[in-house]
């Protein structure tokens, strides 16, 4: 069997351990409660609510706009050394197999219904994730830090992952009638952001990730840097162009920022010039079967 | 070595750096703090 056939059943694989992991404290779901340990100093590399039961570490990029809200106090050299890392190793292949939200917007994107293809369009739009990473992740909790103010803006007004894993799951439960009591007009609003972006996503290719996410944004950045990712090898390219026109996603360059990695270009390629490398490493790809029979 | 290794490798030293730093001054400890908390904003109730 062509071992490239196997590719997205192993990253769905994976997908789905990371998810698992990353919510590991099933007790939480039963109990209505979150985990309180202290693996919640580390972040995961993924989006995933720390507020959500079954969270065992916290989220970065809610963890980075508290950062920053406490700018005044100390500077936030811990997260965003944490992101700098997983974005020089990991760079983007985070949000194809490390991040729970994108599991969810592909696993909604399988509904069959006519979808909206990419253009130019949808180009442009995939512009605002780096407005709101500017925005709601940087200036609007700094500003308001220095007026002794906490203001996690993303998580706030956007974040469909805190509705989804956090308030869904925590306020659904029955033990937390309290919680319940404090609905307003700020979680119904939250909860118009999390359809809106559900039912965006079973039309459009991972609708958030590609136009809001500001941790995907802060990623793409690194993402020429990164040690993990797909990689052309020039030699064996005609510039066809089919990775470009079969990407899902906003691509210019294969791997590029707005590349998340789902790997369909190493599927597509006419002549196998696309492998998934760890910097000069294939892990995966069509070199990988020629090294195995000559070592 | 390249300069885009070169590159990298500084900006991952200085990643590792900042984690050492962040972990001294407190930073480590106040993402413990913030996460092992109901985040009111998260969830939309303030």
């Amino acid at each position: 069997m062509d071992r490239r056939l196997k590719t997205p059943r192993v990253r769905r694989l994976i997908q789905l351990y990371a998810a698992l992991l990353y919510n590991a404290h099933l007790k939480g779901f039963a109990k209505g409660q979150i985990y309180t340990g202290p693996l919640k100093n580390l972040c995961v590399p993924g989006l995933n609510c720390y507020s959500c039961p079954g969270a065992v570490a916290a989220c970065p990029l809610g963890a980075l706009q508290n950062a920053i809200a406490s700018a005044a106090d100390r500077p936030a050299f811990y997260v965003v050394g944490v992101l700098l890392v997983f974005g020089l190793l990991l760079g983007r292949v985070i949000c194809g197999f490390l991040c729970p939200f994108g599991l969810i917007q592909e696993l909604l994107h399988k509904i069959p219904t006519k979808k909206v293809k990419k253009s130019p369009l949808t180009r442009r739009i995939s512009r605002i994730k780096y407005v709101l990473l500017v925005l709601l992740v940087v200036v609007i909790p700094l500003y308001f830090a220095f007026r002794r103010v906490p203001l996690p803006a993303f998580c706030k007004y956007v974040c469909p992952a805190g509705t989804l894993e956090g308030a869904v799951l925590l306020l659904l439960h029955p033990a937390n009638t309290a919680l319940r009591s404090l609905i307003g007009g700020l979680f119904w609003w939250k909860l118009w952001v999390l359809l809106a972006v559900l039912l965006g996503c079973v039309f459009v290719y991972r609708a958030f990730c590609r136009f809001l996410c500001p941790l995907g944004a802060l990623y793409g950045l690194l993402s020429k840097l990164a040690l993990l990712g797909v990689r052309v090898d020039p030699s064996r390219c005609t510039d066809c162009g089919a990775c470009v026109s079969q990407c899902p996603t906003d691509i210019r360059r294969v791997g590029d920022a707005e590349c998340v990695h789902c790997m369909h270009c190493i599927t597509v390629c006419p002549t196998k010039a696309i492998s998934f490398r760890a910097g000069k490493l294939v892990l995966h790809g069509p070199e990988l079967p020629e090294r195995r029979r000559h070592s | 070595m390249s300069r885009r290794a070169a590159l990298w490798a500084a900006l991952l030293g200085a990643g590792v750096l900042l984690i050492v730093l962040g972990v001294w001054n407190g930073g480590a400890r106040d993402v413990l703090a913030k996460a092992v908390k109901i985040c009111s904003e998260c969830i939309g109730l303030g």
